[in-house]
């Protein structure tokens, strides 16, 4: 009795494994996917390009390998097939001792970006919903 | 002598702010400034600080309000100003016009005003980032300016101090993918009719637990729509003291300009009831 009981238990964990749910990637599709990711992120650098606040931190940086790193990061987050393979956000920004208010620049000029390619609203809170809780890993560093 | 020492750092704080100024926060999340010149919402304080500054940044802004029922006028304008995400100090006069009620009683006054010095301290969390949400302590002391009127409905004194504590959250996407701003405070008072009718009354004189809150919903980062609810002690004899709630409309073109309007229904005030009417508040940041 108790042995069939565990049998099945087993079993039932197995399918369990084998049944994984798919991966949720409705903000991905929202966004536009990677062409998509990609046209918000250009632009979003264009802003900071331009943001007296926040722009010396970009002033030594590989800008065009700092865009496929963005992408990768935010199609990841987005549920988009993708593999980020940059640094953690702590060690991209050590050194830094960024700040609140340079971490909310950059959320500025993202929603810009954002506007400025036509992202409705509610799929803008969802990515930033997500970036939000990374606020710790970037600010301080 | 602290009254001078408050109002001594508020200009202090409104001088300085010119040239260090932040806008290190995001959009709207300085809030509008409520009737007794606290960041917020209208009828009730929010836990934000007033302005934009940031940690290690000033943030200022001044005010004015005007609300219009069947029977009365309220006019308000006010100072506040913040430093480091951390301290807010305000400035308010609010003077309420009795219009009927003075002219049908033939009362002594046709008028009633008072002034709100005020400070809220943010406890802790963030309104957008921490895993706690935003709280703020704050204490505002009052002086209702044309007692004879209040005294002579039973209000017992013609200053007094009150505590609030309140918690500020906006969860992204929180309602059907738009932000969503949650407050919800409760105060500790007895003053009548926000202070401008006294201060404790002939019914009752000790200070009441007064719950207020508010929920908003942020279309997009410039308009916002809302409502909010304030209970309200009932301390006089002579009539009921209404809570009140109102329904809002908040437009935040850029980090210098607020603009809100809403229908604010306050019930019964001094014997007049149904003073329900028309809000506007324009408040300019820096």
């Amino acid at each position: 009795m108790l042995r069939s009981l565990c049998v099945a238990l087993l079993a039932l964990v197995l399918i369990g494994c084998a049944q994984q749910p798919a991966k949720d990637d409705s903000l991905y599709r929202d966004l536009g996917e990677k062409p998509g990711i990609t046209r918000i992120v250009e632009g979003m650098l264009i802003n900071v390009a331009g943001d007296p606040r926040i722009v010396q931190f970009f002033a030594r940086v590989d800008i065009a390998g700092l865009r496929d790193k963005l992408v990768d990061k935010f199609c990841v987050i987005a549920g988009g097939p993708c593999v980020y393979t940059g640094d953690s956000l702590e060690e991209s920004h050590k050194g830094q001792n960024l700040s609140p208010s340079h971490f909310n620049a950059l959320v500025e000029n993202l929603q810009a970006s954002m506007d400025s390619q036509g992202v409705p609203t509610p799929v803008q809170n969802r990515l930033l919903a997500r970036l939000a809780p990374l606020r710790g890993q970037v600010i301080g560093k | 002598m602290w009254l001078s020492q408050l109002t001594g750092a508020l200009l202090l704080g409104m001088f300085t702010s010119a040239a260090l100024a932040g806008e290190g926060r995001l959009l709207a999340t300085g809030g509008a400034s409520s009737l007794e010149g606290a960041a917020g919402g209208g009828i009730t304080p929010w836990a934000v600080l007033s302005g934009y500054g940031e940690k290690g940044e000033w943030g200022a802004d001044v005010f004015a309000t005007r609300v219009e029922t069947a029977d009365y006028r309220l006019d308000v304008a006010g100072v506040a100003a913040a430093y480091d995400n951390r301290i807010e100090l305000s400035y308010a006069r609010q003077r309420l016009d009795l219009g009927n009620l003075a002219r049908d009683l033939s009362l002594p006054e046709n008028s009633l005003s008072q002034d709100i010095f005020a400070i809220k301290v943010r406890l802790f969390g963030d309104l957008i980032y921490d895993q706690l949400p935003q709280v703020s302590l704050g204490i505002q002391h009052k002086r209702q300016k044309d007692f004879l009127i209040p005294s002579l409905v039973g209000a017992q004194r013609d200053e007094d101090t009150e505590g609030y504590l309140t918690a500020s959250r906006l969860i992204l996407g929180g309602a059907f993918g738009y932000n969503l701003l949650l407050n919800g405070g409760v105060r500790y008072s007895r003053a009548n009719e926000l202070g401008l009718l006294g201060f404790g009354g002939d019914r009752r004189d000790r200070r009441s637990v007064l719950k207020e809150g508010s929920v908003a919903v942020l279309l997009n980062r410039q308009w916002a729509v809302g409502v909010e609810y304030r209970e309200k002690p009932d301390n006089l004899n002579f009539a009921g003291e209404s809570d009140w709630a109102d329904l809002f409309v908040g437009y935040f073109p850029n980090k210098h300009l607020a603009i809100v309007l809403a229908y604010a229904r306050l019930g019964e005030i001094a014997t007049l009831d149904d003073q329900n009417g028309a809000y506007l508040s324009v408040q300019g940041s820096f």
